[in-house]
C-alpha cells in the first residue's frame, strides 16, 4: 500500500492556517467554548469542515478533541458558541436530533450493545422504521417488509465489514477490534451525511486496521463526510485529506497531512517547545 | 401430616389472587427493569394506585366497578408521568430513590386518619366488589381446587385474573419482538448508543414506565379484588421486592419469567408454611422443637425461602428461562 497522501484538489486554494475557510463547508463552528471548572477544555475560535472529504482531528492527550466531538453531536452543552451543520444551527440540538439530521458519531470506548446480537445491533441503526412507533409495534404486518429491507442492508454492511460470520452472536462476544467495526457499520445504517469517528483505530490489530482504513475511504467514495479523531499518525497520513490540530482546547494548525508533519507548532504541541533546550540539569 | 392437602394448598397458592396480583406487578416490573433497565423500586406504589383507583370511585360515588378501569389506567399513567418527568433524564439510581419514596408517600397518605371517609385509613376500603360478585357466571357457590375448597368468587377472580395475565403477556411479547422493543433493549444496554443512532431515549423510557406502571396497577387491583379489601398493608415496599424476586426467579427480560416466577414463588411460600405448620402441630411427624416450633415457623419459613433464593442466584443466576449466554457479559 502506497503512503501517497490523497489530498483533494478542493484544498488547493485553502491556506494552511487555523480556521481556514473552505470552499463548501458542511460544518462550521464559531467561538465554541467549554470549561470544566477552571479548566478550559475547548475554546475553538473558528473551524470549517469541507464536505465529502476525510478530515482528521489530531492533538496530544487532553487537547479537547473528544469534548469537541461531544459538543458538536449534542452529547455535551458548550458554555458559549454556535455551530451549523448543512447551514442549520445546531445550538441546543439533542444527540437524537443531531443523528437524525445526518451527523452520526461513534465512541472512543465502543458502545456495542452486549446483550443484543450483532444483527440486532445493526438493525437498530436503521431510521424511519415504522415498527419503532408504539401503536404500530404490535402489528407485525405493518413493519415486516421494512424489516426485511433493513436486514438486507444490514447483511450487506456486515459482509463488507467482515462480520457476517458473527451475525447471530451477542455483541458482547466480539473482540475489541470487531466492536469498532460493528460500531462503524451500525453508524452507517443511519445513512448519515457526516460520520464522526472517535479513535477508530484504538485497540485494533494491524491486519484489521488495513481493512478499517479501506472502509473509511469507502465512506468518502459514497459521498459522505468523515471527521475522525486519531492518534495513529500512519492512519492520518494515509487516508486524510486535511488535518486539524488541537492543543489545549484550541485549533493550532490546519493543513494537508504533509504540511502538518513538518509544522513547528504541531511538533511543539506534541513534544513541548523546549525539547532541545538544555535545562542545565 | 396430610401430604396431599399440603400439596393441594401449595398448588392453589400458585394460581390464587395473590399469585395473579404479584404476577401482573412482576410483568410490569419486567417491562421496566428487564427490558428497559429502569430501576423502579416503587411498583408497590403503582399497585396501590390501581387498587384505590377502583375502590375509591365505587366507595365515594357508587360507580360501577368496571367503569373504574379507565380511572385506573389514567391514574397510574399520571403517577408514571409524575415520577418520570423529573427523573428519567437523570441516572438510573435517581429513579430508584424517587420511586421507592413516592410509593411510601402514597401508602402513608392513604393510611392517614385525616381522610378516613375517603380512603378508610389503615382499615382500608371494603364493600367495593359488589359488581364483580354480580358478574360471576356460575350458580354453584362452592368448588374444589383438588383438595382445597374455594368459592365461586375465588374461581371467578382466577379466571379474570389469569386472562389479564395472558392479555398483558401477549401484548408485552408482541411489543418486545418488534423494532420498538429493540430500541427499548438498546436503552437497557447503553443509552448513549441509542441516542447516537437517533433514538429518542427519554420518550421510550417514559412510555415504558407508563406501560409497566399500568400493568402493575392492574396487579394491585386484582390483589384488592381478591382480598375484597383495598388496604395499605398490602402495598408495603415488600410487594416491590417480592415482585423483583419473581422477575429474577423466572428470568429477567423473558415474557414467561414473571408468570412461572410468581407461580413458583407463591407455591414455595405456601408449601413451606403448610409443611412447617404440619411439622410443628404435635401430631404424627414433627420436626425437633429446638429447630422450629409452632410459635416461630413463620419466621423459619422466610429463612428457608431466603436460603433457597441465595442458592438460585448462585447456581442459576439467569433464572429459570434466562439465557445463560447473556449472563456471560458484564452489563456495565
Amino acid at each position: 500500500m502506497s503512503a501517497e497522501p490523497i489530498t483533494d484538489a478542493v484544498f488547493a486554494d485553502v491556506p494552511n492556517e487555523p480556521g481556514a475557510p473552505k470552499p463548501d463547508p458542511i460544518l462550521i463552528a464559531d467561538d465554541v467554548r467549554r470549561a470544566f471548572g477552571g479548566l478550559v477544555a475547548v475554546d475553538v475560535a473558528h473551524v470549517e469542515v469541507q464536505r465529502n472529504t476525510i478530515t482528521a482531528l489530531i492533538g496530544p492527550n487532553g487537547a479537547g478533541k473528544t469534548t469537541f466531538f461531544n459538543l458538536l453531536t449534542g452529547f455535551d452543552k458548550p458554555d458559549s458558541g454556535t455551530w451549523t451543520f448543512n447551514g442549520r444551527s445546531m445550538e441546543g440540538v439533542s444527540p437524537t436530533k443531531a443523528a437524525r439530521l445526518g451527523m452520526v458519531r461513534t465512541f472512543q470506548l465502543t458502545k456495542s450493545l452486549t446483550r443484543m446480537t450483532v444483527l440486532e445491533n445493526m438493525r437498530l441503526g436503521a431510521t424511519q422504521q415504522m415498527g419503532e412507533r408504539l401503536w404500530a409495534a404490535p402489528f407485525r404486518f405493518l413493519w415486516k417488509d421494512q424489516e426485511a429491507d433493513i436486514t438486507t442492508r444490514a447483511d450487506a454492511l456486515l459482509e463488507r465489514f467482515k462480520l457476517d460470520h458473527m451475525r447471530e452472536e451477542f455483541g458482547g462476544a466480539l473482540s475489541g477490534g470487531q466492536r469498532k467495526l460493528l460500531e462503524m457499520a451500525r453508524a452507517l445504517m443511519v445513512e448519515p451525511e457526516m460520520v464522526m469517528l472517535d479513535e477508530p483505530m484504538a485497540g485494533v490489530n494491524p491486519a484489521l486496521k488495513q481493512s478499517l482504513l479501506e472502509h473509511v475511504k469507502g465512506l468518502k467514495e459514497e459521498g459522505r463526510t468523515v471527521l475522525f479523531v486519531e492518534h495513529d499518525m500512519d492512519m492520518v497520513h494515509e487516508i486524510s485529506d486535511w488535518v486539524i490540530v488541537m492543543a489545549e482546547g484550541q485549533i493550532i494548525a490546519e493543513g494537508p497531512p504533509d504540511f502538518i508533519g513538518s509544522n513547528q507548532e504541531v511538533i511543539d504541541a506534541y513534544l513541548g517547545a523546549h525539547q532541545n533546550t538544555d535545562l542545565g540539569a | 401430616m396430610n401430604w396431599s392437602q399440603i400439596l393441594s394448598n401449595s398448588l392453589y397458592a400458585a394460581f390464587n389472587a395473590t399469585a395473579i396480583g404479584f404476577c401482573l406487578a412482576a410483568i410490569g416490573l419486567n417491562v421496566h427493569f428487564g427490558y428497559t433497565g429502569l430501576l423502579n423500586f416503587g411498583q408497590a406504589g403503582f399497585a396501590l394506585v390501581g387498587a384505590y383507583s377502583i375502590a375509591m370511585p365505587v366507595h365515594i360515588w357508587h360507580w360501577n366497578l368496571f367503569a373504574c378501569i379507565p380511572v385506573l389506567i389514567v391514574m397510574s399513567s399520571i403517577f408514571a408521568l409524575l415520577l418520570g418527568i423529573p427523573t428519567l433524564r437523570l441516572r438510573a439510581d435517581y429513579l430508584a430513590i424517587v420511586t421507592i419514596a413516592a410509593a411510601e408517600i402514597l401508602r402513608l397518605l392513604v393510611s392517614t386518619p385525616r381522610w378516613v371517609k375517603t380512603t378508610g385509613a389503615t382499615d382500608g376500603l371494603q364493600n367495593f366488589t359488589g359488581d364483580f360478585r354480580n358478574s360471576i357466571p356460575f350458580d354453584r357457590p362452592r368448588f374444589n381446587f383438588w383438595k382445597t375448597p374455594i368459592t365461586n368468587y375465588d374461581l371467578w377472580v382466577m379466571i379474570c385474573g389469569w386472562s389479564l395475565v395472558a392479555i398483558f403477556s401477549v401484548l408485552v411479547w408482541a411489543l418486545i419482538r418488534s423494532p420498538w422493543g429493540r430500541v427499548l433493549r438498546s436503552i437497557r444496554e447503553d443509552e448513549d448508543a441509542a441516542r447516537s443512532l437517533g433514538k429518542n431515549v427519554f420518550a421510550y423510557k417514559m412510555v415504558s414506565l407508563v406501560l409497566g406502571g399500568v400493568i402493575g396497577a392492574f396487579g394491585g387491583a386484582m390483589l384488592a379484588i381478591g382480598n375484597q379489601s383495598a388496604n395499605p398493608i398490602t402495598f408495603k415496599t415488600e410487594l416491590t421486592f417480592f415482585a423483583y424476586v419473581i422477575v429474577v426467579l423466572g428470568g429477567v427480560g423473558k415474557v414467561k419469567g414473571p408468570i412461572i416466577g410468581a407461580m413458583i414463588f407463591w407455591m414455595v411460600i405456601s408449601f413451606t408454611e403448610n409443611f412447617l405448620a404440619g411439622a410443628t402441630d404435635g401430631k404424627g411427624f414433627d420436626l425437633p422443637t429446638w429447630l422450629v416450633d409452632n410459635k416461630n415457623f413463620g419466621f423459619v419459613r422466610f429463612l428457608m425461602v431466603g436460603l433457597g433464593l441465595v442458592v438460585l442466584v448462585v447456581f442459576r443466576p439467569q433464572g429459570i428461562f434466562g439465557d445463560k449466554r447473556e449472563q456471560a457479559f458484564d452489563v456495565r
